[in-house]
């Protein structure tokens, strides 16, 4: 079903040039630079369908990257586990987490809900910070052995990196799928009118716990490779209350419900804070730059860049997801 | 004779204002039952208690013989009750065909997308906004959006629908198309229990009638058994004998 998409075709071809173009040339700068574009994709995507898809603003999303780069670092130096798995496993007990989490706070609404993804975050942050196992706040470090099984720190940083491509290939078909089967189709009902739609059948409560958990899965996963790859974390910025924000934002400039949106969103402000951050004269003034762009974007284009497309050229509903 | 919907002494309060009060009912299959009373008679509240939005506080309610008194609204559409709502709620960005895709893939038969679309083509046909299908739910008219509201509770194949004032805010032909479409709706082996204000409507469409009044059951009976009532007229109108005394000129 989903492979007569044009646009899952589309995705993979975006992943396969993300491979290539560093490959190409053993070009290690590059690739560093689509690392963080391809995380900010993921994570952009992944807020995607709480905020886009089911109309829940997520301020706490980096909870679950933090999470999970944190069980993945503690799986691989620790236990000693094979990176894939920790992974995955990692993504599991994030998701368990967040259903959990999710039932907690998804009664509430709006503005509520809103503060109560902060609260988690905090509570998060807090607890990890004191915790023993994890190092308290000086975190942990990733000893050189764990590259060993990947044969070598060289190879690891390349095994890390499709991986994490791989990870945001997943992200969008995993939003693609969503958005064209009948789960999302009540996800949209939930965001337009969340009584209206209990009222039409939908079971909101379990969807919306559904949701939030599968949204928590692949930002657990990148965390946990992602940290893997920088070799330590501490919760500062495991927990970048930051980045939380950012993810917001790059998801309003591209266009939330949209796939593409949010992929392009997460390009393109990862692009400008890159370019912001290393410019010397404007260092540190990415967040002013963050919160300009936003209060245009949620001012003369609320529905990001996609959503003024749709506006100007109504048939690209069809065609671009 | 089966009752489709059997009420029985349901009230519900809401602080201290008795809402409904214990009120008793039932809906054979395939007839229209008509609720009327003032405004502020708690009738809607009614349809929230039936459908499962609000709790009663005492009585129960039994809909095709299961017992529904606790059930939350999304239970309730599965076992083939739907609704609509008197201040319509249409999903706004999502399209006309969409909107009722959702009642289709939620209700009684939990289809899945493909046969969901085909089921909503066809409802959307049956009330006439089949050319509207891709526009926008925002943009549609106002007895457009009362439409929607019913081809949403259609498309879940209910067994019963509670119409809760489709005629209001319509003009007279929009208002003799949708008297066309409930008699229709019944006519294809739906009961129907509808709210309504417009006399004409309700007189000629219902087959019983119940009326009430400050949260109670006030009336019930055939058409031009209730609108003669005296407590009936009284509570629309005040004193019945009112005309009367003011024109009496002893």
């Amino acid at each position: 079903m989903i492979l007569r998409r044009p646009f899952f075709w589309i995705i993979l071809l975006i992943a396969a040039g993300f491979i290539y173009a560093p490959l190409h040339g053993n070009n290690v700068s590059l690739r560093e630079d689509l690392i963080l574009i391809a995380i900010a994709i993921i994570l952009a995507s992944n807020l995607n369908l709480m905020i886009g898809y089911t109309g829940y603003v997520n301020f706490g999303h980096i909870v679950f990257y933090g999470l999970g780069g944190y069980v993945g670092l503690y799986l691989t130096t620790v236990r000693g586990w094979n990176l894939v798995l920790a992974a995955l496993v990692a993504g599991v007990v994030v998701s368990v987490c967040g259903f959990l989490f999710g039932l907690a706070i998804l009664r509430l609404r709006g503005a509520y809900f809103a503060l109560a993804t902060i609260g988690i975050l905090q509570a998060v942050q807090a607890f990890v910070s004191n915790f023993d196992p994890w190092g308290r706040s000086t975190g942990m470090y990733l000893s050189f052995a764990s590259y060993q099984p990947l044969g070598g720190a060289r190879r690891a940083l390349w095994i890390t990196y499709f991986l994490i491509i791989a990870v945001m290939a997943l992200s969008m078909i995993l939003s693609l799928a969503i958005k064209n089967s009948k789960f999302g189709l009540g996800l949209f009902a939930i965001r337009e009118d969340e009584d209206a739609a209990v009222v039409l059948g939908v079971n909101a409560t379990l969807y919306k716990a559904i949701i939030y958990s599968v949204s928590a899965f692949l930002p657990a996963v990148a965390g946990a490779l992602m940290f893997f790859k920088n070799g330590m974390i501490d919760p500062s910025i495991a927990f970048e209350y930051m980045l939380s924000l950012e993810g917001i934002v790059m998801l309003m400039l591209g266009g939330q419900g949209s796939v593409i949106g949010a992929a392009l969103g997460g390009t393109l402000y990862e692009k400008l804070r890159s370019y912001l951050l290393t410019s010397p004269v404007l260092s540190n003034f990415h967040l002013v730059i963050a919160g300009g762009l936003l209060l245009m974007v949620v001012l003369f284009a609320p529905g990001g860049l996609i959503g003024w497309l749709y506006r100007w050229v109504p048939r690209s509903r069809k065609v671009i997801e | 004779m089966s009752a489709l919907l059997e009420v029985r002494g349901v009230s519900k309060r809401f602080g201290g204002l008795v809402a409904v009060s214990d009120v008793s009912f039932s809906i054979a299959e395939g007839e229209i039952l008509g609720l009327i009373g003032p405004n502020g008679a708690g009738k809607t509240t009614l349809f929230n208690i039936v459908n499962g939005v609000y709790k009663a506080d005492q009585g129960s309610i039994t809909f095709a013989e299961k017992d529904i008194t606790r059930y939350s609204p999304d239970q309730v559409v599965h076992l083939g009750l739907a609704r609509t709502h008197q201040i319509v709620k249409p999903l706004n960005d999502l399209t006309v065909l969409d909107n009722v895709t959702v009642g289709a893939c939620f209700g009684r038969e939990y289809l899945d997308m493909a046969a969901a679309r085909k089921v909503a083509s066809e409802v959307l046909q049956q009330v006439g906004l089949g050319d509207r299908a891709d526009m926008m739910a925002r943009s549609l008219t106002i007895a457009g959006k009362k439409r929607l509201e019913v081809a949403r509770a259609l498309a879940a194949k209910p067994k019963l629908l509670l119409l809760d004032e489709v005629l209001a805010g319509l003009n007279p032909t929009e208002v003799a198309t949708m008297i066309e479409l409930v008699r229709k709706i019944r006519d294809s082996g739906i009961s129907v229990l509808m709210i309504e204000h417009l006399m004409q409507a309700i007189m000629s469409l219902s087959n019983r009638i119940v009326v009430l009044n400050l949260g109670r059951k006030l009336a019930e009976g055939q058409p031009d058994e209730v609108v003669h009532n005296s407590d009936v007229v009284e509570a629309y109108l005040g004193f019945p004998d009112i005309v009367d005394k003011l024109t009496r000129t002893d």
